[in-house]
């Protein structure tokens, strides 16, 4: 039996009231992959931050090979063995330097390395590592210049430089094309035959398959479910992460009216079937697709960031082709985008002032702006959606995330629109207002078409009356919200069903 | 509790209230300074760097900065001498070409920022440079005055039309006949109007929204880059006012003048940070912001203080209004709630 590289006992982590990790129990051993499964919010990034020492545990203990382990900090950590390859690839390399450079970065940061960087010497160490992970790329091209798959093999090679005890790799294929993700799993095989204990977060079904030699689950910070018999079940595994929370709300489908969105043969890239859908009056149908499904990119087209290669799109019957998020409000699509710290919220200003501010030319008479108004069509908006603050000349920062999603949602639901997309509404919200924002969802629903754009399925489940899969920017599946056959949708999300059909 | 009220209570007043300290300080250390002619004629220092602050606030609030306002208002100083002195222009024609002027400059800087995606600093540097550059050419470097020897040999016979100095130094009459001059006036309308635009428009909301959140901004349909080159060129527009009220007190093309412009008009709007603790750039701190340095300036003129400590003096109270803004508006954000 493989020793364990890591051995993690009741490990415990709370931010304020929020109890995050509530008793981790969890084995990394030599030359294993485990993957860790758990939907959003169920603190799987809280326990890679722990490891890597960004965040200090409450309580429990953790071991490395034996020896007790508790990061001070990120540098603390790798040196102790524990290296982390981030979601976000470009934290990981400097995008200015070249390969031999990134490669060999932090020589320069040890003692003794000196005062005059020598590139012939650096070159050649870099060679060495590179020959060592199999990277096969000229040592003086600008890493920024490279592929993103090359640049994620940069990352991981620099991190085991180091030679770890452990690999954590933190949803490392979610910007990876097909091919890309099957070039770091050929490093993840070889660094798994040099006896590295992996920590691999994913919940891609094809990388799991792939990899895994373990499979844990993680819901509300506890451990929900741990497979290691050949073969894995993975639908199992699936079950585990999403857990109870799936039949907790009744949903009476609604048909829907007169067809308000129609997408005509929308084609995300050259080589992706075309997408027809049509989306009803009074209708929310939910979008549900991993990580690079071409979610993200429809949501895109639809609100005009985006322009699809091919196809078209109708509203009412009328050709609809927005090329700016401006002309599609001005037809009457709004879209709440997904990341609101990055793409909605204005830290600067206050409830009030972020809940309008689509619409300030409503708010205002010959531009001067109408304070008051402003103010009461936020306070009713606060009372409907079920905002939790002092006031509305409350900072939107002071907020907690669900109550900063529900101002983010809230300002398009101020004005009658014809569509209203939400990309990934429930993104760092936690249960009770994510049960508010769906409810006040399917209450306002009549009168427009309602698209959510969701990753996790249990969020579909709660708020749609029609579910449509994507898997590889192509509609693989449509339920209508009623006695789901959970394991045909998973087997969708996951493409297992498309497998199937390529081997039969 | 107590000591989280004293904090607010010092971040929002305080700056207000060292003005108002200095000012009874002054009145009474220095014969003279409490009057109504010494009130005149602090505001008559600070017009014309006021109004260049308050144009560089509207770039500031969309998160930009204009290095070259400076540069803009010697430009319409030197291009309204040239038009009048050598090009004979009346007063008016010279004023608008002066104002187009400044608009295009804003044009472009916008256009090269927003366009082009070369970084505010850089894009407006560079226009400084041409700019300071440009406006040496049609001379030869010479400064511009009725007599002067042009070029190709000819004398410029043109003058400085009266309407046209009228605007730098004529005073209107307010309880004292001849009292408050032209440029002053200006400048408390253009801040009242910047104060208006900037804090109580949609437009002004906009602008600070595309500052605060660029991308957000844009999400909720924001013609984000339209409103950044609008700023610009409210900045080249105010810039070249400046330097038309400028050129219309010296009543030459003075090549020299003008030095201080930049950093003193920067120095104002950086100091209006910390004007009721705002924390960000707001019209009426930039105007408080150019009446405390002036205020200060006058007041130690009087007490005899040298000519050069002015710079060190502007630069200290930069220095302390940044840390008044950027390390006490932190720690009250720490604080949590109010």
């Amino acid at each position: 039996m493989t020793k364990s590289a890591c051995q993690i006992r009741g490990l415990e982590k709370s931010f304020a009231q929020n109890r995050v990790l509530r008793g981790i129990d969890l084995d990394l051993r030599f030359g294993e992959v485990t993957v860790l499964m758990g939907a959003n919010g169920a603190g799987k990034s809280t326990l890679v931050k722990v490891l890597c020492g960004y965040h200090r545990k409450d309580s429990g203990t953790l071991e490395l090979d034996g020896v007790p382990y508790d990061p001070k900090d990120a540098a603390d950590a790798i040196s102790k063995g524990v290296v982390t390859v981030h979601q976000t690839i470009d934290d990981g390399v400097i995008p200015d330097l070249d390969v031999a450079a990134n490669l060999t970065l932090n020589r320069l940061t040890e003692p003794g390395a000196g005062f005059f960087v020598r590139d012939r010497k650096m070159r050649a160490e870099a060679q060495k590592v590179a020959d060592s992970m199999g990277l096969t790329m000229d040592m003086r091209t600008r890493v920024g210049d490279l592929e993103v798959a090359d640049r994620q093999m940069i990352a991981i090679a620099r991190a085991m430089a180091r030679v770890p005890q452990v690999l954590i790799l933190d949803e490392p294929t979610s910007s990876l094309s097909a091919t890309e993700a099957d070039r770091l799993f050929n490093l993840i095989d070889r660094l798994r035959d040099q006896g590295v204990a992996i920590l691999y977060i994913s919940h891609r079904m094809s990388d799991i398959r792939r990899i895994a030699d373990k499979i844990v689950c993680m819901r509300d910070g506890a451990m929900s479910g741990f497979f290691d018999a050949a073969p894995l079940d993975y639908e199992g595994a699936v079950r585990a992460m999403l857990g109870r929370s799936m039949a907790e709300v009744e949903i009476d489908p609604a048909k829907g009216g007169k067809p308000v969105l129609e997408l005509r043969s929308i084609k995300l890239t050259e080589d992706t079937a075309p997408i027809d859908v049509t989306v009803r009056d009074g209708e929310v149908v939910a979008i549900t697709g991993l990580l690079g499904s071409g979610k993200t990119r429809l949501a895109e087209i639809i609100f005009g960031l985006a322009q699809p290669v091919g196809g078209g799109m109708q509203i009412d019957g009328k050709a609809y082709m927005p090329g700016h998020a401006r002309e599609a409000v001005r037809a009457g699509v709004f879209m709440s985008p997904k990341d609101r710290g990055t793409n909605a919220v204005i830290p600067d200003f206050d409830i009030a002032n972020n809940m309008t501010l689509p619409f300030l030319g409503v708010f205002s008479r010959m531009s001067m702006l109408k304070g008051r108004q402003q103010k009461s069509v936020t306070d009713r908006m606060i009372e409907q959606i079920g905002i939790v603050c002092q006031s509305n000349a409350d900072s939107i920062l002071t907020l907690s995330g669900g109550n900063q999603q529900k101002v983010m949602i809230g300002r398009w639901l101020i004005e009658q629109c014809r569509v209203l997309v939400l990309d990934e509404p429930f993104q760092g919200v936690d249960i009770g207002a994510r049960r508010d924002i769906g409810s006040h969802i399917r209450r306002t629903a009549a009168g427009r078409a309602t698209i959510v754009f969701v990753s996790e399925i249990d969020e579909a489940i709660e708020i749609a009356d029609r579910i449509i899969v994507l898997n590889e920017g192509a509609v693989v599946g449509e339920h209508i919200n009623k006695n789901i056959d959970l394991g045909m949708l998973v087997a969708q999300v996951s493409g297992l069903s498309a497998q199937a059909r390529a081997a039969g | 509790m107590g000591k989280d009220r004293i904090l607010n209570f010092a971040i929002r007043y305080g700056f207000l209230i060292l003005m108002a300290g200095l000012v009874i300080y002054f009145s009474l250390a220095a014969p003279g300074f409490g009057s109504a002619i010494s009130a005149v004629f602090i505001l008559q220092s600070v017009a014309i760097t006021g109004i260049l602050a308050l144009g560089v606030t509207c770039t500031l609030v969309v998160d930009g900065f204009d290095l070259s306002i400076g540069s803009v208002a010697t430009t319409a100083l030197m291009l309204s001498a040239y038009a009048m002195v050598v090009l004979e222009m009346s007063a008016f024609s010279a004023v608008m070409l002066c104002l187009i002027m400044g608009a295009v400059v804003g044009l472009i800087n916008g256009i090269l920022i927003v366009k082009f995606r070369v970084p505010d600093l850089l894009a407006t540097l560079g226009m400084m440079f041409l700019l300071i550059g440009l406006q040496r050419i049609p001379t030869q470097g010479n400064s511009i005055a009725t007599g002067m020897n042009l070029p190709d040999g000819s004398v410029a016979e043109g003058t400085f039309s009266p309407a046209f100095l009228a605007i730098g130094r004529h005073r209107v009459d307010l309880f004292i006949d001849d009292f408050v001059p032209v440029p002053v006036i200006v400048f408390l309308l253009i801040a009242l109007a910047i104060w208006i635009f900037l804090g109580f428009t949609r437009h002004g909301r906009l602008m600070y929204a595309i500052g605060s959140n660029e991308r957000a901004a844009s999400l909720v349909g924001t013609p984000v880059n339209r409103y950044k080159i609008a700023a610009y060129m409210i900045s080249g527009v105010m810039a070249s006012v400046g330097g038309i009220l400028l050129a219309a007190r010296l009543g030459r093309g003075d090549i020299a003048s003008g030095n201080n412009l930049l950093l003193d008009s920067v120095a104002a709007a950086l100091i209006g940070y910390a004007v009721l603790g705002a924390a960000r750039p707001n019209a009426f701190g930039t105007a408080i912001g150019a009446l405390f340095v002036g205020i200060l300036l006058q007041g130690l003129t009087m007490m005899n203080a040298p000519y050069y400590t002015q710079d060190f003096v502007k630069g200290a109270v930069l220095v302390v209004a940044l840390v008044f803004t950027f390390y006490l508006s932190s720690r009250r954000g720490a604080g949590g709630k109010k």
